[in-house]
């Protein structure tokens, strides 16, 4: 139990006297750094998530003092005016509006895929079908919102049209305008197609690791694909559904620049969402920071807290729900 | 099955009582049949009646599909099959759904890109161009994007591998170890303008510094610690632990056992995770413009003055807002997506290559 031969150490560690080193649990001051070392990585990440909240309300509160009106109602941004008029209400429309189209979009179309190279694609593509998804994850925001505006928001006006012609009885639909640009609607597809790739990859992985005997079972039983996939793979998948989707509206409310770009930056709630118009929290912080005074940039820093806050609460959910699933699931 | 069966009486059954077993079924070229058919009368819909437009048409014919599988198959087979081939459908349709965007995005990178895609392109910068006009290039901003990338790497792939290490060989599900898996599954979702919001209030409010390209490359470095450490994790996991035993065995210490033994047998997935962590933040725009801001000319240092990186090249072109600055975007962004695809595929193969041996 000296010196390991098969291995070539430079110097062999000294041989040992005490018994209890055979266990592998380290006495050794090498193992105590290197221990010591990654255990503070993990700190260090836990300190990263929790100094992002303190500094952002530590930065935000001089701006929040001085606001004359009330952060969450008022709708417009002036925050380098005096007095200091700012607040988020537009804003934070914009952000939800347009992550839960999204998400009404491409939850559906996600879980589409996912069945898809899970079930019912033949096994030799399904693995290459889930790289095409990857590489669709893979394209930058930026490259998003120039095709959105470039190619994509061109050809949507005859849809968008359409719906105004047709469904504008329903106030979203309905465009008093006769101008479809830059709207939350298109802004609202684009982020669709961007968190496709999330929302697909996450129910995916649910869904191939439902057992095989549930599979099997269900068919047996006479059951045609569509009834198993119904009575044994989303009832073992439903929560990493949910979560899946969860994490989606995450990404979709945290997006920033396709958003940015595509949305027509007014502070103004309107219900009319294929009419220019619109603003999102991200969207916001991206186009006025560097154009923002003292308080300016500290009220959107606070914007920018409001927006951690909702994403963390959204994110810590959808994990919560994966965790308890994998406790309880007695898969393994 | 909706089919009789077969009663218990005759010892052989006739070939007649197998058929009627399996229940009568549509051909298996119905449906091919039922899209040709589908597709003629969406043309026919398209040239006669007010259906107009590529998209339209191929929603007509999608709808006309569905409507006539499901009738003939409701008609033949009964209401289950008829739903099951409804699912069927929407369920390949959802795949081809998610494959035109990804087409036309890179289809019309490459067709745009193409234009002002130029050697002198590459090698000169927008210093003294008029923003407005033509001419001027993305060499600064190739500069910017391979420093502040590079840098981020260096300071993130190492803390995410140590965390890696620390939760797969150190954590044993302890409380501490449970309380960082879960965050740093909940640091992914960090929106990345926030992390540039954090490190330009660090940095710069609080600590005073200019904005610059090292700024820049910590907050790509929030946005790959969480990606890096959950690869790593999972190719950690994935070394045998008979490895590490015989290892202990032989008296090695843990950590060397960790340096020697684990960390080289899970390296090349490593690399690999690292490198699509790498090629997922390249693209990173926001929190880049809070950082390190942008610039026309050539700052190769990234701790002094503002830098430009491709993405933000992109974002100040799309801005200028003429024909010219707009081929410049869709040139630059061909630049920034054959970057990142580079990187994804060699990071692909990489693994690939090491899973054969």
């Amino acid at each position: 139990m000296s010196a390991t031969p098969t291995l070539e150490h430079p110097a062999p560690a000294p041989a040992p006297e005490d018994p209890n080193r055979i266990r592998g649990n380290s006495v050794r001051p090498g193992d105590r750094i290197f221990r010591g070392v990654t255990r503070g990585a993990g700190i260090l990440v836990l300190l990263i998530m929790g100094a992002i909240g303190a500094f952002l309300l530590w930065k935000a509160i001089p701006a929040l003092r001085v606001n004359t009106v009330n952060f969450f109602t008022y709708q417009k941004w002036s925050p380098d005016n005096t007095p200091a008029k700012f607040g988020i209400a537009a804003m934070a429309f914009g952000t939800v509006v347009c992550a839960v189209i999204a998400m009404i979009l491409a939850v559906p179309v996600g879980y589409g895929i996912a069945l898809f190279t899970a079930h019912y694609a033949p096994r030799r593509i399904a693995a290459m079908l889930g790289y095409v998804i990857d590489l669709l994850a893979a394209v930058p925001s930026i490259i998003f919102g120039l095709w959105g505006l470039n190619y994509l928001m061109p050809r949507s006006y005859g849809l968008m049209q359409w719906l105004n012609d047709h469904l504008g009885f329903i106030p979203i639909f309905d465009n008093r305008l006769g101008v479809y640009s830059r709207s939350i609607m298109i802004a609202s597809i684009v982020l669709a197609i961007m968190i496709l790739p999330t929302v697909s990859a996450i129910s995916r992985e649910v869904f191939v690791q439902v057992p095989r005997a549930h599979v099997e079972a269900a068919l047996a039983l006479g059951a045609t694909r569509w009834e198993m996939i119904r009575t044994a793979v989303i009832p073992y998948g439903r929560s990493g559904m949910i979560s899946a989707a969860m994490l989606g509206l995450g990404r979709a409310l945290g997006e920033t620049i396709a958003v940015a770009l595509l949305l027509s930056a007014s502070f103004t709630i309107s219900s009319h969402l294929t009419e220019p118009g619109g603003i999102t929290i991200s969207a916001a912080i991206a186009l006025l920071f560097n154009e923002s005074g003292a308080i300016g940039i500290g009220a959107l820093i606070a914007a920018g807290l409001v927006l951690f806050v909702i994403t963390l609460l959204v994110n810590m959910i959808a994990r919560l729900i994966i965790e308890r699933r994998r406790d309880f699931s007695g898969a393994n | 099955m909706s089919a009789t069966i077969a009663p218990p009486g005759p010892p052989a059954p006739s070939p007649d009582a197998m058929e009627s077993l399996s229940g009568r079924r549509l051909p298996r070229w119905a449906p091919w049949a039922v899209l040709v058919v589908a597709a003629a009368l969406a043309l026919l819909l398209a040239a006669f009646t007010a259906v107009s437009g590529r998209a339209g048409t191929s929603l007509v014919g999608i709808g006309l599909f569905i409507a006539l599988q499901s009738g003939w198959s409701f008609a033949v087979e009964g209401r289950r099959h008829a739903i099951d081939r409804f699912a069927t459908t929407l369920i390949y349709s959802s795949f081809v759904i998610a494959m035109i965007p990804l087409v036309a995005i890179l289809v019309s990178v490459v067709v745009n890109g193409i234009k002002a895609f130029t050697p002198y392109f590459l090698l000169h910068s927008m210093r003294n161009v008029d923003p407005r006009g033509t001419g001027g290039g993305e060499y600064h901003a190739i500069i910017g994007t391979i420093e502040v990338v590079g840098m981020a790497a260096i300071i993130g792939i190492p803390i995410g591998i140590l965390v890696a290490i620390y939760l797969v060989e150190y954590g044993n599900r302890s409380r501490l170890a449970r309380l960082i898996s879960f965050f740093v599954d909940v640091m992914t979702g960090v929106p990345s303008i926030v992390a540039g919001l954090f490190v330009y209030t660090f940095l710069v409010l609080t600590l005073g510094f200019q904005q610059s390209g090292l700024a820049g490359a910590l907050s790509l470095s929030i946005l790959v610690i969480p990606i890096v450490v959950r690869s790593s994790e999972e190719m950690l996991k994935l070394v045998p632990t008979e490895l590490r035993e015989s290892s202990y065995a032989l008296g090695v210490p843990k950590y060397r056992t960790i340096m020697r033994i684990v960390v080289p047998t899970a390296l090349p997935g490593m690399i690999t995770g690292a490198m699509l962590a790498i090629s997922r933040v390249t693209g990173e725009t926001a929190p880049l413009l809070l950082t390190m801001f942008l610039t026309q000319s050539i700052n190769t240092n990234p701790l002094t003055g503002p830098q430009a990186t491709l993405p933000t090249f992109i974002w100040d072109q799309i801005l200028n807002g003429t024909d010219a600055s707009t081929n410049r975007a869709w040139a630059a962004a061909l630049t920034l997506i054959l970057f990142v695809m580079i990187l994804n595929i060699v990071a692909r193969l990489l693994a690939r290559l090491s899973r054969v041996k």
